[in-house]
């Protein structure tokens, strides 16, 4: 296996897992059941 | 060239606009979907205020994040695309993407077509569209209590039009009343997303993507990619004549502007190009020998 690319794959999955760890997924998911209303055109 | 490998794709690309969009009964209620898979990302770019969709754009993610009053950077989203970026590259656009699917079809309507290569340094815009509206707005532009706007969802997605605000203005009295002129600015562009992809084949994709944009930054590495036999290749340039995103390919076959469509390997006539899925250089080299 390439390095580099394996390298990359550890540091997504160690970015991911520290998003995690931080709760960032639940701003991602508090914005994403919520209507967004910059995306739709309200503001 | 190859009629029923070239049919396969729009079903791949029906079925993950299907898959990213499975609650279809939404659209009659003017509802979203309010689970938890929405703290999921999506690898396309799809609205997550889409009635159908059930998982997060990556690219209002991000925003969302970063623009808020707690986070800086948010390495959940981007640890995502990168993994996505080195294991796809831009696959995800050619094969994915329910927004590039769409300027697809739209580029089907019978209509001089024309090309997009004199203005290939347009393929630039998306770089500095990701930087500015995607990252440094939404940290640097913030109200009183630290929180910026998703500059690019806000000023310049289409997708959020198409896939949210029509659907839902169409279904919701209440939303359709608080419309003004972000709603009217922001369908100016869809409109010309639309007229410009009946002429330009993908003009957003090319153009002003920033989900496009960062996993073209990982077409040369990904696992997925394409290679080219120089031992068959006679530099025809027959795979470049087809490439509708105006990648040499004989030359870089994993340009970032590549979205791995396959036009090209149904095109050569030496069958030199190969699509190849591994990690190992050796096992590359073994086959770039592509099969007839």
């Amino acid at each position: 296996m390439r390095k580099i690319t394996i390298s990359i794959f550890a540091a997504a999955i160690l970015l991911m897992g520290i998003g995690v760890w931080r709760n960032e997924a639940a701003v991602v998911l508090s914005k994403g059941i919520n209507i967004c209303l910059e995306c739709v055109g309200i503001g | 060239m190859d009629k029923k490998k070239k049919q396969n794709r729009w079903k791949i690309q029906l079925a993950a606009t299907l898959a990213t969009n499975p609650f279809l009964g939404n659209f009659l209620g003017g509802k979203i979907y309010k689970g938890n898979l929405k703290s999921l990302c999506v690898p396309g770019l799809n609205c997550y205020s889409c009635p159908g969709a059930a998982g997060s754009c990556p690219i209002g993610s991000l925003q969302a994040v970063i623009g808020s009053s707690k986070y800086q950077f948010s390495y959940y989203v981007v640890g995502f695309l990168i993994f996505v970026g080195v294991l796809l590259g831009r696959l995800v656009c050619g094969f994915l993407c329910p927004f590039g699917w769409f300027q697809e079809l739209l580029h089907k309507i019978p209509s001089k077509k024309f090309s997009t290569k004199p203005f290939r340094i347009l393929t630039k815009v998306k770089y500095i569209i990701l930087l500015l509206f995607v990252l440094i707005l939404p940290i640097t532009v913030v109200n009183e209590i630290g929180m910026g706007d998703p500059f690019f969802c806000k000023y310049i997605c289409p997708a959020g039009i198409l896939e949210g605000g029509i659907p839902l203005a169409i279904a919701d009295s209440g939303i359709r009343a608080s419309l003004g002129w972000l709603f009217s600015w922001k369908s100016c562009i869809l409109l010309a997303v639309i007229l410009l992809s009946v002429f330009f084949y993908r003009p957003f994709c090319k153009w002003i993507c920033p989900l496009g944009a960062f996993y073209s930054l990982f077409n040369r590495i990904s696992v997925y990619r394409l290679e080219v036999d120089q031992q068959k290749c006679t530099s025809c340039k027959a795979c470049s004549h087809v490439c509708k995103m105006d990648v040499e390919v004989y030359k870089t076959p994993n340009h970032p502007e590549c979205i791995r469509c396959g036009d090209c390997v149904r095109a050569c006539p030496h069958h030199a190009i190969c699509r190849t899925f591994c990690m190992k250089a050796s096992e590359r080299k073994e086959k770039a020998g592509c099969e007839k």
